[in-house]
């Protein structure tokens, strides 16, 4: 199958060239989609795994010891800045995604360059803001609320870490090898991870900070 | 392309996660399904983070007002920047997305649940301290 004039791998030539019927040639799926909708499940059940530390979050969010609540520590003009940033950089992701589809060198690394200085700017700012917690004695060990807290932020911030890294070799890979059938899967599976994390973003500022600001 | 005996149109592949039908499209075109995600999320977002600091709206409304703003931008995000769609050749991922969606929701509500009902039932702690003394 050809778009836009391009093979996208959509259908693996060996299966495609083979003289099948067609209810066999239906029955076998391309190495794109097997592959992709593996990397989905993975990614579900790490969308499992931020719930299970979104549940410890919320159960523990009033058990501050005696320290400070989230009203007291949390920065919400930083915060809107780090959303800025994971949403722009979801967008610039999507065009990244375009260009490779396309084979257009421009719109490929200008969009994956933007995503990964979005990308570093957003570790920045909630390294910044980390930091600054714990100067003021608000440390994870402070409290089982602030213990839940950097758990849970910290492992989103973990996954945005392996995310610039994931987007880095992407990059690399284009470079050194061109956009191949096999490196364009791995591209949708970088552009699913990014937008997935996205996703558990708005849920951590919307539970984490806006709801604990508002009570 | 339709089935031979019967007439009825087949969906030769399923579509991966992430991807989108494009047949012929150009890149244009699928920017401004991203650009329209994008517009929707930032509307959400600029929403979510002018309540909680404003007094127009009634107080007690707002927590519920940001969980169904956070699920509304979680959905555009699936639909314009994941491409999982309601489409037949898509069905496969929106399977394992319900499947997650579930145990999510068993998860934090059965948490939140247990632990606010034991919470309730437990001794308040300055008369747990006295009986031990």
């Amino acid at each position: 199958m050809s778009i836009a004039g391009t093979d996208l791998g959509f259908t693996d030539s060996a299966v495609a060239d083979a003289p099948v019927a067609v209810h066999a040639e239906r029955s076998v799926a391309s190495r794109r989609i097997v592959t992709a909708f593996g990397f989905w499940v993975f990614l579900l059940s790490d969308v499992v795994m931020f719930s299970a530390f979104f549940a410890t979050y919320v159960v523990l969010v009033d058990m501050t010891a005696g320290g400070p609540s989230g009203k007291d520590v949390f920065n919400l003009s930083i915060v809107a800045l780090e959303t800025g940033c994971l949403l722009l950089s979801s967008f610039t992701c999507g065009m990244a995604s375009l260009g490779a589809r396309a084979r257009d060198d421009v719109w490929y690394y200008g969009g994956m360059i933007a995503t990964a200085v979005l990308g570093a700017a957003f570790l920045l700012l909630e390294l910044r803001d980390f930091t600054t917690m714990i100067a003021q004695g608000a440390g994870p060990t402070r409290s089982a609320f602030l213990s839940g807290y950097f758990a849970l932020v910290g492992c989103h911030g973990l996954h945005v870490t392996m995310g610039v890294l994931f987007l880095l070799t992407m990059i690399a890979q284009v470079y050194a090898k061109g956009y191949r059938a096999d490196i364009l899967r791995r591209i949708l599976c970088f552009a699913l991870f990014w937008h997935t994390l996205d996703i558990i973003w708005v849920g951590i500022f919307t539970v984490v900070y806006l709801l604990g600001v508002a009570q | 392309m339709t089935n031979g005996k019967t007439g009825v149109p087949l969906y030769r592949d399923d579509i991966a996660p992430g991807d989108e039908r494009a047949d012929g499209r150009e890149i244009a075109e699928g920017v401004r399904g991203y650009l329209v995600g994008l517009g929707l999320s930032v509307l959400a977002t600029a929403v979510a983070f002018f309540l909680p600091g404003t007094s127009l709206v009634w107080q007690p409304s707002i927590p519920a007002a940001l969980i169904v703003l956070a699920i509304t931008q979680m959905g555009v995000h699936i639909v314009f920047f994941l491409h999982i769609t309601t489409r037949p050749d898509s069905v496969n991922n929106v399977m394992a997305l319900m499947f997650g969606v579930f145990i999510v929701f068993v998860l934090i509500v059965g948490s939140v649940w247990i632990m606010s009902n034991l919470n309730h039932n437990m001794i308040p702690m300055e008369r747990l301290m006295h009986t031990h003394r």
